[in-house]
């Protein structure tokens, strides 16, 4: 199911959810849910650097048009990669320059996450976030 | 629940009943279960009474004033300094300095004494259980001055291998830092044997006592230790304060690392002199409340006992490694209960600790996971990271039952069970 979600399909599912522990186990399912990346992946270039537990993250670009990136990423964690499932949903399928624009804070504080999205959690979903960013401006800057 | 000769030798639920933050629910009723003392640990109403004490009866800065809210400060803060002295047994109240923590205290030894007295080829021993707050430091100090830093080998299990301390200490090796107690393996360390074997060969040894000092008996003069550093916020304290101990002659060939107010002799315009210590490593105003109520802390803890707390400390580990070897694929890092207090380190197998911890939290069940700033030893481990149940003076076998219950959640909730 994580592998099409949309960011407001997403909405939807967390308005009928109560609280935190009905969260945390949508997160669990989605986490679960996660497209796998394959072990070839997983290597340091990859790695998203300033987490706890470990995340992967690959970006492809889609032949679309305009091009788009698709963005796959993996944590050794299943709360970590549910998470992940909301923040591929945010920025996948999109041309770089709207990545650019996208506010995830703002995201995940109307999905009643914001206290896993910020700069002083170290569980690196703020990393991941700059990651996407660094790759969508490398995405656009290659294009242009 | 559990057998008597598991029960503490004092009245623990008296003991949480001093605690209020331990009375406080959580949504849906649950109640805490605070399992991460030796992270920080919890405060009873004595020492949060003391803080406000002073803010709303005679709060002024320290050292300074003749008047006589000053005047109160300074014989409150002196009368926790002599509390501190009996603590670790130290013999004189000018060998206990008031730093903002462990780590600042073993800054202050790692600088001011390393950087004044170690050449180049010199030898610092370390071993991989340490803190980074014991590790770092070194480290760096190690690259100022050109010494070089050496690891004493650990078993199997997590010890200190004595067995193979010649191989590394030597009559190169100048200090000798130790932890008193592992902060992740909960490994008692024989500081005094060492203490011995370092001072066999002209070193000095440096013991972290941040982990030891609130959980067992201290007595520098006794063990022979020569720079001994604690926090009080995880002896029932307030934050922002700790102590370093270190011997008087040593503090007296010690460098300050901070320099201000306070901790001067005499200022001239183009040189300046020290004040002896303490006040040479006390510069600028400090931690006066918490220092004040670190007093309180240290009458707390002195009132139930220390061997008491070691015994209360002794049974929970043995309950806990008993509970949680019930859990399929559990595995308990560090020795046999015997050399070690009360903190226990686990990993599941299939679970990652980041998602145990979040799923604790849940079940009220406070715990914390990482590498508990040990990337050295978990490196050894071979593994990232791991959970942490660490126990204070208020932990109960109830305690212990709550963090069986909330494993089992968790594993359920992540399809291991």
């Amino acid at each position: 199911m994580a592998d099409d979600l949309t960011i407001d399909e997403l909405y939807e599912e967390f308005e009928d959810l109560g609280d935190w522990d009905e969260r945390c186990d949508y997160l669990i399912d989605l986490g679960f849910n996660l497209p796998q990346l394959p072990d070839e992946a997983k290597i340091d270039p990859n790695m998203v650097h300033g987490c706890q537990s470990n995340v992967w993250l690959v970006a492809e670009m889609k032949p679309t048009e305009p091009p788009t990136l698709e963005f796959i990423a993996n944590s050794d964690a299943i709360i970590v990669n549910g998470l992940i499932a909301v923040l591929t949903a945010l920025f996948s399928h999109q041309t770089p320059e709207r990545i650019l624009m996208i506010e995830p804070q703002e995201v995940f504080a109307r999905l009643g996450l914001e206290r896993h999205l910020s700069p002083q959690r170290r569980n690196g979903l703020y990393s991941m976030v700059d990651r996407v960013r660094q790759l969508a401006v490398e995405a656009a800057t290659n294009s242009s | 629940m559990s057998d008597s000769h598991l029960q503490s030798p004092f009245d623990v639920e008296a003991v949480r009943r001093d605690f209020p933050i331990l009375q406080k629910l959580l949504p849906k009723g649950l109640s805490v279960t605070y399992l991460d003392s030796g992270s920080s640990a919890q405060k009873p109403q004595c020492v949060i009474d003391k803080e406000a004490e002073v803010y709303e009866n005679y709060y002024a800065n320290a050292y300074r004033g003749v008047y006589r809210f000053g005047a109160l400060v300074d014989e409150q803060l002196e009368g926790t300094r002599e509390k501190v002295r009996q603590l670790v047994g130290a013999k004189q109240t000018d060998e206990v300095i008031f730093t903002s923590g462990s780590t600042m205290s073993l800054n202050v030894v790692a600088f001011g004494w390393g950087r004044r007295h170690l050449q180049p080829g010199d030898e610092i021993l370390l071993n991989e259980m340490e803190h980074h707050a014991n590790f770092v430091p070194w480290q760096q100090a190690a690259e100022q001055t050109g010494a070089v830093c050496r690891f004493i080998p650990l078993t199997d299990d997590g010890r200190l291998d004595l067995s193979r301390l010649d191989e590394v200490l030597t009559t190169k090796t100048k200090l000798l830092a130790v932890t008193g107690m592992s902060n992740v393996l909960g490994t008692i360390n024989p500081v005094k044997e060492l203490a011995a074997r370092a001072h066999a060969v002209g070193a000095i040894i440096v013991v972290d006592g941040a982990q030891s000092v609130p959980h067992m008996t201290t007595d520098v003069v006794e063990d022979d230790i020569d720079f001994l550093a604690f926090s009080a916020h995880k002896l029932y304290g307030p934050s922002g304060v700790g102590v370093l101990y270190g011997k008087h002659e040593l503090l007296d060939a010690t460098d300050p690392l901070l320099f201000g107010g306070h901790m001067i002799d005499r200022v001239y315009r183009d040189h300046s002199t020290w004040a002896a210590p303490p006040a040479k490593f006390e510069a600028g105003t400090g931690q006066i409340a918490q220092a004040i109520a670190l007093g309180a802390a240290i009458d707390y803890v002195s009132n139930i006992g220390f061997e008491a707390m070691h015994e209360h400390d002794r049974r929970l580990a043995e309950y806990a490694h008993q509970r949680l070897n019930e859990l399929p694929d559990m595995r308990i890092y560090g020795p046999h209960l015997e050399h070690k207090g009360a903190i226990v380190s686990f990993t599941i197998d299939g679970a990652h600790p980041e998602d145990l911890a979040q799923l604790l939290d849940r079940r009220g069940v406070f715990v914390r996971h990482g590498h508990h700033c040990t990337m050295p030893l978990h490196d050894l481990l071979g593994v990232s990271a791991t959970v942490r149940a660490s126990f204070g003076v208020y932990s109960s076998l109830a305690d212990v039952d709550a963090l069986f219950d909330a494993l089992q959640f968790a594993l359920g909730r992540l399809r291991l069970a």
